[in-house]
């Protein structure tokens, strides 16, 4: 057996393709049952972007806080957000994380430090920053960590965030997860900057570009910034840059990508092919020991879909439950 | 010469004609043209849910897809609408306005008074409001009474096709602020809409159905599910007379003033929350200036006090259903009474 050369051990690096495969599966499956129209709402797929998620995530626990975005499945399965939670609240069950009310949109799970995906483009900024304040106060240790797409990156709170978080030191990470696109508009328009590094010095915010594609690369860059905030060194913005397999949401046709780009960066660019080729190569894992994960997942995912479909709806009650009043 | 289009298709025919007749007319907003600098079609998506398609050939360099920045290019519409230009900004989900708020709150709205009356501000934002679409608590909002409370903002919510043309021309003509408000369930409905275009005044509702024994009083959607109610009342012989806002400010209260009279009772159907809504507007402003005519009190159907639930389930007893507006009228006017 050649020595490992990676910087996990190697239950480590079987957890990491765990959490990747089961991301990819989620969304792979979750394409197909979409299209079969029983899925209600907008479903926005990561798959593609596992990478990053998995690579940051790895360095957190439950008392470091995330904020997430509308494209939020892949964070919360690599946060720990129950997988069968997860699929139950996307079909709108009662069983589902949010009880049925949030949707794809809004899966949270407060325990697991996820503060939820969110529908407001830019939004988890300032809540990752008073996560940073909290952990702050309390001393635990604990981070908030934020990620915008490239379009959100725009949006004065964003801004006006990474200004906050510098200004009162917070141990807070701004993770740019840079598909190329928001919606159909490509980031080359809509962001007057080449390098997002050149925007977070502006702020003071030491930061680095990754290939969001390369697990370890984001692995690395995430830990030394994770390690530094957690030691009262302040913030720091991490750029990913990476790319969606699908559209924007389920349902869109694409017409604004180049012809053949999807296939093209499936061949060439799939993190989660080539983080498994590379542990395959360095001999650290066998062949036989993904596929046992990837049985393990598959079958994971298809116990979630039967029982979320299996699952009640809420009933008329819960409509004006969890307001702080009822009419 | 009308035909039936839908109410997308009189918008985008709105914006189309406004921008024929006046080169100040400009549009912009997130993905309007859509694929700006990607490498695919350029005109891929005509906003979200392809209103504005076929513009930008029509009309280059004055459609501008903009950055994810509500804040800078609803202010930089605004700000534009200051200095000469008529814009038509799209804020894609009127939900989003939590971003651009004081934009439109301490601008916009407050140029005109706040300057003695020089100011003129003739800028529209275009938004999708209403539930139905199981998109959950942050993209279904009906905020349509937030506006209306602010003065400063004329805030419209047409219920069709042929309204929503002539109202929208209207607001690319008017000189204030106009927050013009489209429910994404109505978007594909057809009615009959002329080819031409036609400006149809704000402030003047419209009285979709007569009747003697209960006046209904709504906007939007549940226009529809009002008329719905109003067809099952008739099997019970209960006449209801339905009032079209169509314009929430200015508001035509001399329409609902009159059908009450005449009816003598009054159920008002709104699908934003009931707190400070236009439901509780209309009823109040009726118990005030017409309580002589009314036999019975007003009645308030409307969405419950919660943010809207993502499940189909739940959202779909949220929006006031017809159900819910027959049983309002039949608490009020009973089939004995009508009879
Ligand atoms: C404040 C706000 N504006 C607009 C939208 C509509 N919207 C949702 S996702 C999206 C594109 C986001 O692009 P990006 O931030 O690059 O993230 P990606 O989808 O690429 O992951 C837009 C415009 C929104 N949800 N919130």
């Amino acid at each position: 057996m050649p020595g490992n050369p990676f910087p996990l051990d190697k239950p480590d690096l079987l957890k990491a393709y765990r959490i990747m495969r089961t991301i990819r599966e989620f969304e792979e499956r979750l394409h197909v049952e979409f299209a079969k129209g029983d899925i209600p709402g907008f479903v926005h797929l990561y798959a593609g972007e596992e990478a990053c998620a998995t690579g940051i995530m790895m360095h957190l626990t439950d008392v470091d806080r995330i904020a997430s975005t509308h494209r939020g499945h892949g964070h919360c399965i690599a946060k720990g957000v129950d997988v069968h939670e997860m699929m139950a609240e996307i079909y709108g069950k009662v069983t589902g994380a949010c009880r049925g009310k949030g949707g794809s949109m809004h899966i949270a799970d407060l325990a697991k430090g996820m503060m939820g995906a969110n529908g407001i483009l830019g939004a988890g900024a300032p809540l990752a920053c008073g996560a940073g304040l909290a952990a702050k106060f309390r001393g635990d240790g604990g981070v908030g960590v934020t990620f915008f797409g490239d379009g959100a990156s725009n949006q004065g709170m964003v801004l006006e965030s990474m200004n906050l978080a510098a200004v009162w030191n917070l141990p807070v990470i701004f993770v740019v997860e840079n598909n190329g696109y928001a919606e159909s508009t490509s980031v080359e328009y809509a962001t007057a900057v080449d390098s997002y590094v050149d925007r977070a010095s502006g702020f003071g915010l030491p930061g680095v570009t990754v290939d969001g594609t390369d697990f370890f690369a984001v692995h690395e860059a995430a830990g030394e910034m994770i390690r530094r905030a957690r030691e009262g060194g302040g913030p720091a913005l991490l750029e990913c840059r990476m790319i969606r397999f699908f559209g924007h949401f389920e349902g869109d046709a694409q017409t604004y990508k180049a012809a053949g780009e999807n296939e093209l960066n499936r061949r060439n660019r799939d993190c989660l092919k080539m983080f498994a080729a590379r542990l395959r190569e360095a001999g650290v894992v066998s062949a036989v020991e993904l596929e046992m994960i990837d049985k393990d997942v598959e079958s994971l995912i298809e116990d979630a879909v039967v029982s979320a479909k299996a699952a009640p709806l809420p009933t008329a009650h819960d409509l004006t439950t969890d307001v702080y009043v009822a009419y | 010469m009308a035909r039936k289009i839908s109410m997308k298709q009189a918008i985008n025919e709105a914006l189309d004609l406004e921008m024929r007749r006046d080169p100040t007319v400009i549009v912009m907003g997130e993905d309007i043209v859509g694929g700006a600098g990607s490498p695919g079609e350029e005109d891929a998506w005509g906003g979200v849910l392809g209103v504005t398609k076929g513009l930008h050939a029509k009309y280059p360099g004055r459609l501008l897809d903009t950055p994810l920045s509500e804040s800078a290019y609803i202010g930089a519409a605004i700000g534009a609408a200051a200095c000469g230009m008529r814009p038509v900004a799209e804020l894609m989900f009127l939900d989003f306005m939590g971003v651009c708020f004081d934009q439109i709150l301490n601008q916009a709205a407050k140029f005109k008074y706040m300057f003695g009356g020089k100011a003129r501000t003739p800028v529209v934002i275009r938004a999708m409001v209403g539930a139905g679409f199981r998109a959950a608590a942050q993209h279904s909002q009906m905020l349509t009474p937030v506006f209306t409370h602010v003065p400063g903002l004329k805030v419209i919510c047409p219920s069709n096709a042929y309204d929503a043309k002539g109202l929208l021309i209207q607001a690319i003509r008017d000189d204030d602020p106009v927050i013009f408000c489209e429910h994404k369930n109505l978007y594909g409905l057809e009615t009959d809409v002329p080819a031409e275009a036609y400006a149809i005044p704000f402030g003047e509702a419209n009285v979709v159905r007569e009747g003697k024994d209960v006046t209904i009083v709504s906007y939007g959607l549940t226009v529809h599910r009002a008329f719905e109610a109003a067809e099952k009342l008739a099997r019970d012989r209960i006449e209801a007379e339905i009032v079209d806002l169509r314009t929430l400010s200015p508001i035509d209260w001399d329409t609902v003033i009159e059908s009450v009279e005449n009816t003598g009772r009054l159920v008002v159907v709104d699908e934003a929350n009931p707190r400070c809504s236009i439901a509780s507007d209309v009823a109040a402003y009726v118990a005030e200036h017409a309580f002589g005519a009314l036999k019975a009190a007003p009645q308030m159907v409307t969405a419950p006090h919660t943010p809207v639930p993502f499940t189909p389930v739940l959202e779909d007893l949220y929006v006031p259903t017809a159900d819910a507006i027959a049983a309002a009228v039949s608490r009020i006017a009973p089939r004995a009474m009508a009879a």
